[in-house]
């Protein structure tokens, strides 16, 4: 059992208004496994990401959380209800690039949320997860603020805690440093970083090339829709097999 | 004998009218809140059709003048054999009528609502009802504080048509007093000053929770 991956992709298609935005993609990320994902803007890499926790629905094929299929009863056929939907994605944590912060909420209370009112956890228990996480991404001593008053990148660090709180079997990361200024970065990907090391499995939408390279186990490239290239970090950044590739690379690089 | 001194002597008249245009506008404003809410709910619903229904609803009350809403309640109803006395058909109008403006202002702050909070609530396993009872809910009301205030305040001031339909209210009691003693511009002052205190209560309230919006960054005062 445990060697099922933790998110199958097959055979993904999704069009916005006659325009083919995914196609035909095959994707498997395995247990412990960080993937990233990497493109030009308008290649489809944000939808391919939103649809493995069914923010976007795809047109064709299917998405596997562990064994579970997402977003359509598989004996139906039909989409799934409200309810098994929910419970999916209680399974698949998400870091949005512009944080999505609950404005209304302390800190404290955007992390333990979710814990009080989908797991209907206790206070204490909620309390003492929310205690653990924050400190993890060096967030405890703001706990009592609201997050207007944070940075970008204090921001994203809550975004995280709020989603690890939940204990998901995967982490899907959107663009997660794309809005924050320059010097923010590195504190946001410091802390992915170190959820590589304790044995996340994320998939992350990303621009960072060197984190990309430093920290997945392999590397997916998309093109108009189209999954162009997969390999291992090292092989994709020095030995590229498409001319796409290399060629997005240089231009990276400059 | 001085005219003070007989609205003086009428001052039980004027605060049993005072007292019962506080509970018509309490329970109204607070229903009407409560039914904005639920019909921004059920407008957020998957059926096309009941959309339709609520929408006639609301375009109806936008449309009926509010005095006419109370005749209907007080004096049309009977004829189908619903006799209501005249403070529940009064309540009843208010909050109807309140709710569906309520609901318009809920709705067109909902639309201006980042969705990212609500994708991010789903992406947490939120499931519809919890979406909108602990994220879309309490956003759209922080942003509303100011026209709600508003509304709150034509609500209380449309208590005073219930005269009409003979709810002893602020405004029927000045009248009551007015009439008997033919001081017209006293009487009809008290009123004012009556409805003025009640004003001052709502702004102050809403003021108040502002500054907890404030705090949290909604861009109001």
């Amino acid at each position: 059992m445990s060697d099922t991956p933790a998110i199958t992709v097959n055979r993904l298609s999704k069009q916005f208004d006659n325009v083919e935005v995914l196609r035909d993609i095959n994707l498997t990320v395995n247990k412990g496994e960080v993937v990233s994902i990497l493109g030009s803007s308008g290649s489809g890499k944000s939808t391919l990401l939103r649809c493995m926790n069914w923010l976007e629905q795809p047109d064709r094929g299917t998405i596997h959380i562990g064994e579970e299929r997402i977003g359509i009863d598989d004996q139906t056929q039909q989409p799934m209800s409200n309810k098994q939907l929910a419970r999916i994605r209680e399974r698949v944590g998400m870091v949005f690039q512009s944080f999505n912060l609950w404005p209304h909420l302390t800190v404290r209370q955007n992390v333990t949320e979710a814990l009080l009112h989908v797991k209907k956890m206790s206070k204490e228990e909620a309390n003492q997860i929310a205690t653990t996480q924050l400190e993890k991404v060096g967030m405890l001593e703001k706990q009592h603020v609201y997050p207007i008053t944070l940075s970008g990148g204090q921001k994203q660090r809550v975004a995280i805690a709020r989603s690890l709180a939940m204990s998901p079997e995967v982490m899907l990361f959107d663009e997660p440093t794309s809005a924050l200024d320059p010097e923010r970065v590195g504190e946001v990907l410091a802390v992915m970083k170190q959820l590589s090391q304790e044995g996340y499995t994320m998939v992350v939408v990303t621009h960072e090339m060197e984190f990309a390279r430093a920290v997945s186990d392999q590397v997916v490239f998309l093109e108009k829709g189209k999954l162009i290239e997969q390999a291992p970090p090292e092989e994709f950044f020095t030995n590229p097999k498409s001319e796409r590739v290399k060629q997005f690379l240089q231009t990276v690089r400059q | 004998m001085n005219e003070w001194m007989t609205i003086w002597d009428a001052r039980d008249a004027f605060f049993g009218g005072f007292l019962n245009t506080l509970k018509l506008f309490g329970i109204s404003a607070l229903l009407g809140l409560l039914l904005g809410a639920l019909l921004l709910y059920l407008l957020e619903g998957p059926s096309n059709r009941a959309r339709q229904g609520l929408g006639l609803f609301i375009d109806a009350m936008r449309t009926i003048p509010f005095l006419i809403l109370a005749y209907l309640l007080y004096y049309g109803l009977p004829q189908g054999g619903v006799r209501l006395s005249a403070d529940v058909a009064g309540l009843i109008a208010l909050t109807l009528y309140h709710g569906a403006y309520f609901c318009e202002i809920f709705r067109s702050q909902r639309r201006v609502m980042p969705k990212g909070l609500i994708e991010a609530a789903q992406a947490h396993g939120f499931r519809h009802h919890l979406v909108f009872l602990r994220i879309i809910l309490p956003n759209v009301v922080m942003t509303s504080l100011p026209l709600i205030g508003n509304q709150l305040i034509i609500c209380l001031k449309d208590t005073a048509f219930l005269c009409i339909i003979t709810v002893k209210e602020v405004t029927a009691a000045a009248n009551g007093v007015q009439a008997t003693y033919f001081i017209p511009m006293k009487a009809f002052l008290v009123a004012i000053m009556l409805y003025w205190i009640i004003s001052l209560l709502i702004e102050y309230a809403i003021r108040w929770l502002g500054r907890l919006g404030k705090q949290r960054g909604f861009s109001h005062v």
